[in-house]
C-alpha cells in the first residue's frame, strides 16, 4: 500500500465516478459538461502511465477543441432536447450487458499479460539516434510510421471537408456559423487579447520541443487552433469565409509538404518516406512547422462548423 | 544547512493543499452559487500559489522556476475571468426570471 | 521528499474529488461550470506536485498547458448558455 498505489486508486475511483456520472446525466449539457471533467482527468491518468505525448494531446483536445464544439452543439440541441425519445429498458439492459462483456474481456487481457512481453521498445531507441530525433514518440511518428501520420493528417483534411459538406447548397463557400459572443467589450475581449499572445509562443514552443521531449505537432497545432476560436468567438475576429484561397492552401499545406517529402524519397534515399542520411532531422522540422499550421487552421475551422451563411463577395 | 529549503517546501505545500481543503469545504457548505464560486477562485488559487512557492526551491533555476511562476500567473488570469463571466451569467439569469 | 510530494498530490486530488462529486450535483449550469474550473486548479496543482516527486519537467508541459486552457470550457459555456438566453427571451438583455 504505498503512496503512489493510493493516489491512483483515488484517481481511478474519481475517473469512475466522472464515467458514471455521463451516462446517467439527464441533460445533455450536464454530460458534455462531465466529458470535459473526463478529459481533464484522464491527462493525469496519461501523466501517471508515462505517457506525456499522450497526456498534452488529452489536455489539449479534451479541455480546448472539443470542449467548446460539445458544448456548441449541446447548447444547439437545448430546444430540441425534451422531444427526444429515450431508448426503452430492454435495450438498454442489452447495451449494458455487452459493455460489461467486453470490460470483463479486456479486464482478464490486462490482469494476465503473456509470460514473454513482446516489444519493439529497444531497437527502437537503438537507432532514434540515426535520424537525430531525442523523443522516441516523435520518431515512431515520422520516421519509424511515418506513412500513418501522413494518412492522419490527410483524415484531418477529410473531416473538414465533412464538415463542411453539412452545409446546405445555396451556402457552400460561406462563413461559418460559429455563435460569437452577444457582449462587446467584456472580460471576454479581455482574455483574448491577453491570451492568444501566450498561446502562441506556446503552441510553437510545443512544436519544437517535440523533437527532443514531449511534445510535437499536432498538441501545437491544437494550442494554435483554441487560440483562433477564443480570438473568433469574443468577436475580435470574423470567421473567415471558406472559400478564401489563402485558407485552403493553409489546410492543405502540412499533409502537402510532408506528401512531398516522402514523394521526394524515391529519388533521395530509395523508397517512400525515406530520408536521405543527415537529412532527416531538418526534412522532418519542416515537416512539423507545416503541419502545425495546417493542423491550427483545420481544427479552428472544425470548430467554427458548416457555413450558415453566404460569403461575401 | 541543505535542510532548510526542504522544511520551507514542507510548510509551504502543506499551506497550500490546506488552502485546497478549505476551498472544497467552502464549495460543500456555501449555500449560494456565487459564494461558491468565492470560494473556487479565491482559496484554491491561493492554494495553487502556495504549492508553486513550496516547489520553487526543488526546481532548476531560471527556467523551471520562469515555467511554474507562468503556471501560477495563467491560472490568476483564468481564474478571475472565469469569475466574471460566471457571475455575469448567472446575474442574467436572475433577472430573466 | 517524493514520498512527501506525492502525498500532498493525494490530498489535493482528494479534495478535488469531493469538490466535483458536489458540483456535478449542484443544481443549475453555472455550479456545473464551476467544475471544470475546479479541476483545473486541482489538476495542475496534482500534475506540478507529481512533476517536481518524479523529477519530470516535461509534466510541468502538460500543467502549463491545463493552466492556459483552463478558461476555454467556461468561455464556450457561457457563450451558447447568453446565446439561449437571448432565444428565450429578446430584446430583454440590457446593453
Amino acid at each position: 500500500m504505498t503512496i503512489t498505489f493510493i493516489f491512483d486508486a483515488i484517481l481511478v475511483v474519481l475517473l469512475l465516478t466522472v464515467a458514471i456520472w455521463i451516462i446517467v446525466a439527464r441533460a445533455a449539457f450536464s454530460a458534455v459538461l462531465a466529458f470535459v471533467a473526463y478529459g481533464l482527468l484522464l491527462a493525469v491518468v496519461w501523466v501517471e502511465l508515462s505517457a506525456i505525448d499522450i497526456a498534452l494531446t488529452e489536455a489539449a483536445i479534451g479541455s480546448g477543441v472539443t470542449g467548446m464544439i460539445l458544448l456548441g452543439a449541446a447548447s444547439r440541441l437545448r430546444e430540441t432536447e425534451a422531444a427526444v425519445v429515450s431508448a426503452g429498458r430492454p435495450l438498454i439492459l442489452a447495451a449494458a450487458l455487452l459493455c460489461a462483456v467486453i470490460a470483463a474481456a479486456l479486464a482478464a487481457l490486462v490482469l494476465s499479460p503473456p509470460s514473454t512481453v513482446f516489444t519493439l521498445a529497444p531497437e527502437t531507441m537503438a537507432h532514434l539516434h540515426e535520424s537525430g530525433l531525442g523523443n522516441p514518440v516523435a520518431g515512431v511518428l515520422f520516421v519509424y510510421r511515418a506513412f500513418d501520420t501522413l494518412l492522419e493528417k490527410v483524415v484531418v483534411v477529410l473531416a473538414l471537408v465533412g464538415v463542411w459538406s453539412l452545409a446546405p447548397d445555396r451556402f457552400w463557400g460561406g462563413i461559418p456559423g460559429l455563435q460569437v459572443s452577444q457582449q462587446p467589450n467584456s472580460v471576454l475581449t479581455l482574455l483574448s487579447q491577453l491570451l492568444p499572445p501566450l498561446g502562441i509562443v506556446f503552441g510553437i514552443y510545443m512544436f519544437w520541443t517535440g523533437a527532443n521531449n514531449p511534445g510535437g505537432a499536432f498538441q501545437g497545432g491544437t494550442v494554435l487552433a483554441a487560440m483562433w476560436i477564443l480570438v473568433m468567438i469574443a468577436g475580435l475576429q470574423n470567421p473567415p469565409s471558406t472559400n478564401w484561397r489563402w485558407l485552403r492552401v493553409l489546410v492543405v499545406l502540412g499533409p502537402a509538404i510532408f506528401l512531398a517529402i516522402g514523394l521526394a524519397g524515391f529519388g533521395l534515399a530509395g523508397a517512400f518516406l525515406a530520408y536521405p542520411p543527415g537529412y532527416a532531422k531538418p526534412l522532418i522540422i519542416v515537416a512539423e512547422a507545416a503541419l502545425t499550421l495546417s493542423i491550427g487552421v483545420a481544427l479552428g475551422l472544425l470548430a467554427a462548423g458548416p457555413p450558415e451563411r453566404v460569403a461575401q463577395q | 544547512m541543505t535542510a532548510v529549503p526542504y522544511i520551507f517546501t514542507v510548510i509551504a505545500i502543506s499551506a497550500g493543499a490546506f488552502f485546497f481543503l478549505a476551498g472544497t469545504v467552502g464549495l460543500l457548505r456555501f449555500p449560494d452559487t456565487l459564494t461558491r464560486l468565492h470560494a473556487l477562485t479565491k482559496a484554491d488559487n491561493l492554494g495553487l500559489g502556495l504549492i508553486v512557492f513550496g516547489l520553487l526551491p526543488l526546481v532548476e533555476w531560471p527556467f523551471g522556476a520562469f515555467k511554474l511562476i507562468s503556471v501560477w500567473l495563467l491560472l490568476q488570469l483564468s481564474g478571475s475571468i472565469v469569475a466574471q463571466l460566471i457571475a455575469n451569467f448567472v446575474r442574467r439569469e436572475e433577472a430573466h426570471e | 521528499m517524493s514520498s512527501f510530494l506525492i502525498g500532498a498530490a493525494c490530498f489535493v486530488l482528494a479534495a478535488t474529488a469531493l469538490g466535483l462529486l458536489r458540483i456535478l450535483r449542484g443544481p443549475g449550469d453555472a455550479d456545473r461550470m464551476m467544475a471544470a474550473q475546479l479541476l483545473g486548479t486541482g489538476g495542475v496543482a496534482t500534475l506540478l506536485l507529481l512533476a517536481a516527486a518524479v523529477q519530470s519537467p516535461a509534466i510541468v508541459d502538460v500543467a502549463l498547458l491545463l493552466a492556459l486552457l483552463a478558461a476555454f470550457a467556461s468561455v464556450a459555456f457561457v457563450n451558447s448558455a447568453s446565446h439561449s438566453q437571448v432565444k428565450a427571451s429578446p430584446a430583454m438583455d440590457p446593453p
